[in-house]
């Protein structure tokens, strides 16, 4: 069913958990099976160019959406936003040797994580923000409603 | 009896179970010499036809019902889908009525569907938050053109176990209609005596009670007519043509005759382990949520939910681990759909989706017990320390 790069990444997860003062933090859901997943970015600058000094991820969701969380900051790790900003689900799949089918929706889930860290630590810093970029935005934004509100419907955000 | 396997701690025997070594030693006569058409009349034909009835009358010692009440099927499927449909066809002028409960095993609720395509109507029982159908709300259901109700004895995955004689006594009471039950779950685990729970018909397989894949029974009551699903050379008396699946049927009866002499002690030790599991697990792990009858279940039967972790990824961490087990979770379907059992009992997409089926069966020991435990609180600590929501289910900074 997975591959061995997802079941590798899915034990071992890659730039798990929280950061100390991370300079931008987003969350992005799915409100079709309730995943969830926190992204944590520091950015810095090199050649005038902003990067991804470090980025960090804690995901509630199935093996295969920890292993594409887990490759996407790989892939995003050291990127400039500029090229980060083009991490699509495509590459992430890729870069795990491939997803079943019907899992692709959760690969959709990290790369829309970064997609949304990014959106939101260019318009802290005042930063354009493209056309596609603020599409983006639009739905993770949604999907993040649906989400809480699917959860809330359920009782389970009561203390 | 101890672990079959060494390694591997098996503890999802709600999907099937490992063949007993018993049961093996028996079929392996009629994958080799005896290899015999039951329906020839030579020798060899001869000898299978005599192990085909042999194992037919310890099916039927199981059941406590006569020999030629019981049809050997392909599996539970099948035998569930010949009651469904080749009940309707049979009594069409009957009525086209069907009741069953949103709980039941898909094959009857697929099957029900499919009828309700060809203009039979169909009524869903709801449960309560156990499982439990209520006879009273049956009662309400039934009308004069009731034709079938089938309701499962015990579920699969919550393990609630039904009061069938008391839904049996109200259908016949209330109604014309046959009553079935899917009892593929209870062998060797409940009493599974068709006479004393009063049904018309009851499903069974090998493969949950230590048997082979691939081979089922039918017990229906005499001089009950349903339609045939299968034509052809009229084997089984007519109601299910194709060449006797010699080899499984011989296993299947050795399952029964096994299960016959175990049951009380088997039950006995199962609901031993499935207490001592789900006792330990709420003990050591927090915010676990039982699913299914506190009381009662299911012999070897559990199902928690485990908030905050999504249980395919729970489900393979322990499977590298060395511990094999199920889950209720949209992820690990085909459809990416949850549960319908776990909806039934007012589970939330959420709550399916932290599920944890682990069912302990004739193989298991105390040591399983202990051990799954101790590496599920394990599992579920590490990723319960990387998921985005807190335990509690609420979504974490």
């Amino acid at each position: 069913m997975y591959t061995e790069e997802v079941m590798e990444h899915f034990k071992n997860p890659r730039n798990m958990g929280e950061m100390e003062n991370p300079d931008v933090t987003a969350r992005v859901g799915n409100p079709s099976c309730g995943d969830m997943m926190n992204i944590y970015m520091k950015v810095g600058e090199k050649n005038g160019e902003k990067y991804i000094e470090d980025i960090k991820f804690k995901t509630f969701g199935c093996a295969s959406a920890i292993a594409t969380s887990s490759v996407t900051t790989e892939l995003a790790m050291g990127k400039t936003l500029k090229e980060a900003e083009q991490i699509e689900e495509e590459e992430v799949a890729e870069a795990l040797g491939g997803l079943p089918k019907i899992k692709m929706h959760c690969s959709n889930l990290s790369a829309n994580g970064l997609h949304e860290a990014i959106y939101k630590y260019k318009k802290k810093e005042g930063m354009e923000i493209s056309d596609d970029l603020e599409k983006k935005h639009e739905i993770a934004q949604k999907t993040l409603e649906k989400t809480e509100e699917m959860r809330e419907e359920h009782g389970l955000d009561e203390e | 009896m101890k672990r079959l396997d060494v390694d591997v701690i098996y503890a999802d025997n709600n999907a099937t179970t490992p063949v007993d070594p018993r049961v093996k030693e028996a079929m392996l006569p009629y994958l080799e010499g005896k290899f015999g058409n039951p329906n020839s009349l030579h020798t060899k034909g001869r000898e299978a036809r005599e192990a085909v009835e042999e194992a037919r009358e310890k099916v039927a010692g199981l059941l406590n019902c006569r020999q030629e009440e019981i049809i050997f099927t392909g599996s539970a499927t099948e035998s569930n889908n010949h009651v469904v449909k080749g009940t309707v066809f049979a009594r069409k002028d009957d009525g086209k009525h069907i009741i069953t409960s949103k709980v039941e095993h898909k094959c009857v609720l697929e099957a029900c569907k499919w009828l309700e395509e060809q203009g039979f109507e169909v009524t869903y029982l709801d449960v309560d938050e156990e499982g439990y159908v209520s006879p009273e709300e049956l009662e309400e259901e039934l009308r004069e053109d009731t034709i079938l109700v089938s309701i499962m004895m015990a579920n699969n995955e919550i393990g609630t176990i039904q009061p069938i004689k008391e839904l049996t006594q109200t259908v016949h009471e209330e109604s014309n209609a046959y009553f079935h039950t899917d009892m593929a779950q209870c062998p060797g685990k409940l009493e599974v005596d068709v006479l004393k729970l009063g049904v018309d018909m009851a499903t069974v397989n090998a493969h949950k009670m230590y048997g082979p894949k691939g081979v089922g029974a039918l017990y229906k009551k005499k001089d009950l007519k349903i339609d045939p699903l299968l034509h052809g050379g009229g084997q089984e008396n007519g109601e299910r043509s194709s060449t006797e699946n010699v080899p499984h049927i011989v296993g299947f009866g050795k399952a029964c005759e096994l299960a016959k002499e175990n049951w009380k002690e088997e039950k006995k030790e199962l609901t031993e382990m499935h207490g001592r599991f789900i006792e330990e697990v709420q003990e050591k792990i927090e915010n676990v949520k039982l699913n299914g009858p506190r009381e009662a279940r299911l012999p070897g039967n559990t199902n928690l939910s485990f908030i905050g972790v999504e249980g395919e990824a729970l489900v393979l961490r322990l499977d590298e681990r060395g511990i094999e087990v199920a889950t209720g979770s949209a992820c690990s379907s085909e459809e990416l759909k949850a549960s319908h059992v776990l909806e039934a009992i007012g589970r939330g997409p959420e709550l399916a989706h932290s599920s944890l089926r682990v069912s302990f069966g004739r193989f298991n020991t105390m040591e399983d017990v202990d051990r799954v435990v101790e590496v599920l609180e394990e599992e579920v600590e590490d990723l319960r320390s990387i998921t985005a929501l807190d335990t509690k289910g609420k979504i974490g900074d």
